[in-house]
């Protein structure tokens, strides 16, 4: 603080609360759609404050589902999206961390053009090469199934760029030491790299799971067997169907459990999160 | 290339922790990127019986598209506003949590989560918000004598996603803000601040140019935010429309692609936003280059 200046400070809070409400607005009125009853919205304006509706609402809705949307009960989705979601943060962490290994502790012909090659990948988003992405996870025959939903994702070189930034700042000395006591190269890996790295992989694995648990258009093109449906992708499917009938408090309660774990992971690892998005991206 | 002054000797090893990235990508990746700079080049029929190469047509006949042209102006009309809406909101935010001290991770940590919500989610939320019918957005502003209908007026739709996009994009860059901020030396504004500079003056001579690089790293990723990672939004809200109205880049490559099952056109397109994103890419590095030489 430079200097003292009560009314400022005073001016500051005000427009932090006001953006705090902006911020959360959307989800309170999400969560309050989910408490009532499907006739409370036909008056024409969504009420404000909770409804007694919530318990069946979210029952109906985990239970059950939207069955004229074509979309599953939400439990099942939920797990499919918690497991695309683990599958691709750990699966890019492992293998970023092993070629990021490879890249910056070994010399080898080729060691150069490896790199570039993952380095083109870095911001290649899914969306511009579906088409031909698509043709290959089919002709492997990988539609409708975990490894098809999680591999492609799992492609993308951010982590093995951040992983090698980290990796130049850890000084020679912890490898000599390591080789004069003969430590083999997995050796050092297992006992010196991954202990060292503890903090950028927390950090990382928040950002890879909130990507993986977000991921909209891959599974609406991979999936056309609702058991593997995810839940971000069948609320569309829902919202859709909700237009022509009045189902917008079930609609609002998947909408509700569908942005809940992952806000809820960077909530509580925010310190890892602020720390590897500040970092990854500079 | 930078490495490390000892190394390890062997020979083999190095491929063998190289192989599952390299496969992925090259599978994944690379394949299917040629894949589709070839196809852009070739005049399919829509059931996948023919195909004849016929060059640069597939970009000549984009060129003279009005609809894709079109796009482009929408896509840059939504990714400037985007930009321009997100970095603004976030640096008042940023700016006012930098002079709270006790508050200031109460403050965050509110602030901040946005970050975790799907971009289609994110969408589903603001629709609601303005839906004609029922959303209490949209009563209000009906309230006004304006007739709210995002999904008869363009400029309601673009309003809409540029909204959803920009509620979504806050977090990050608030965060990004706040640290650099706090990168700046406390000496700095105290010396202005006696000097008599006040909070204003001190905000546009020293902590305004101190951040540029920050505000323009935020640029870059918030133009590639807006121009990709909001396909969830447009496709759960507008579905590009009303009219085209919302029709973005990266959406028309899957409208063509998928569903209008013109693929050369569709393959052309994406070999576009291809080049787009890699010399966003090189810009986005060099920056990093400098940020680290000083």
């Amino acid at each position: 603080m430079v200097e003292n200046r009560p009314v400022l400070d005073f001016i500051c809070h005000l427009i932090l609360i006001a953006g705090v409400v902006v911020v959360i607005f959307p989800v309170y009125i999400a969560v309050i759609a989910s408490t009532h009853g499907p006739y409370d919205f036909m008056s024409g304006l969504i009420p404000l404050l909770p409804g007694s509706q919530a318990a069946e609402n979210y029952s109906v809705m985990l239970g059950t589902g939207i069955s004229s949307s074509g979309t599953p009960p939400l439990w099942p989705m939920l797990l499919n999206s918690l497991i695309m979601a683990l599958g691709v943060a750990i699966g890019k962490i492992v293998i970023s961390i092993l070629s990021a290994f490879a890249i910056v502790y070994f010399r080898f012909p080729f060691r150069s053009l490896a790199f570039w090659l993952i380095f083109i990948t870095l911001m290649l988003p899914v969306e511009v090469r579906i088409l031909p992405t698509y043709k290959v996870v089919a002709d492997l025959g990988m539609l409708n199934s975990y490894p098809g939903l999680i591999i492609p994702i799992i492609a993308s070189a951010t982590a093995t760029f951040l992983f090698r930034q980290f990796f130049l700042t850890i000084p020679d000395e912890l490898l000599e030491a390591a080789r004069i006591d003969s430590a083999g190269p997995l050796r050092f890996f297992w006992d010196i790299l991954l202990p060292l790295s503890r903090t950028n992989i927390a950090a990382l694995f928040v950002i890879l799971f909130v990507l993986g648990w977000n991921q909209y258009l891959w599974p609406l093109l991979v999936t056309t067997d609702p058991g593997y449906y995810t839940v971000v992708m069948g609320i569309k499917r829902m919202a859709t169907v909700a237009e022509s009938f009045p189902q917008w408090n079930l609609v609002m309660a998947a909408v509700v459990l569908a942005l809940l774990p992952p806000v809820i992971v960077v909530i509580a690892m925010q310190r890892f999160f602020v720390k590897g998005l500040v970092e990854t991206e500079k | 290339m930078q490495s490390k002054r000892t190394v390890f000797p062997h020979r083999v090893l190095p491929y063998l922790l190289l192989l599952p990235q390299m496969a992925v990508t090259v599978i994944f990746f690379l394949w299917p990127a040629g894949q589709t700079a070839w196809s852009s080049m070739l005049r399919e029929d829509p059931f996948g019986l023919k195909s004849s190469f016929v060059w640069f047509e597939n970009y000549v006949r984009l060129a003279r598209d009005p609809n894709y042209l079109g796009s482009f102006g929408t896509t840059a009309i939504f990714a400037a506003s985007t930009a321009i809406v997100s970095i603004g909101v976030a640096l008042i935010l940023a700016l006012a949590v930098d002079r709270t001290i006790r508050s200031a991770s109460i403050y965050t940590t509110l602030i901040v989560w946005p970050y975790a919500v799907a971009p289609a989610v994110a969408g589903v939320l603001w629709w609601f918000m303005f839906n004609p019918t029922i959303g209490i957005l949209a009563y209000l502003i009906r309230r006004t004598g304006y007739d709210w209908n995002h999904l008869l007026h363009s400029t309601d739709a673009m309003i809409l996603v540029v909204l959803a996009a920009s509620w979504k994009q806050v977090s990050y860059n608030f965060l990004f803000f706040v640290a650099g901020l706090q990168s700046i030396p406390m000496s700095l504004k105290e010396a202005a601040a006696i000097d008599g500079a006040g909070p204003l003056k001190r905000f546009w001579t020293i902590i305004f140019p101190l951040l540029s690089p920050t505000t323009f790293f935020l640029l870059v990723v918030n133009i590639v935010y807006a121009m990709f990672d909001t396909f969830g939004i447009i496709d759960a809200t507008t579905t590009g429309g009303p009219g085209g109205a919302t029709n973005i880049l990266v959406y028309k490559v899957y409208e063509d692609g998928f569903v209008g099952l013109n693929l050369g056109s569709s393959a052309a397109q994406s070999v576009i936003l291809m080049v787009i994103v890699i010399a966003l890419t090189v810009v986005q590095f060099r920056y990093i280059e400098r940020k680290v030489e000083y």
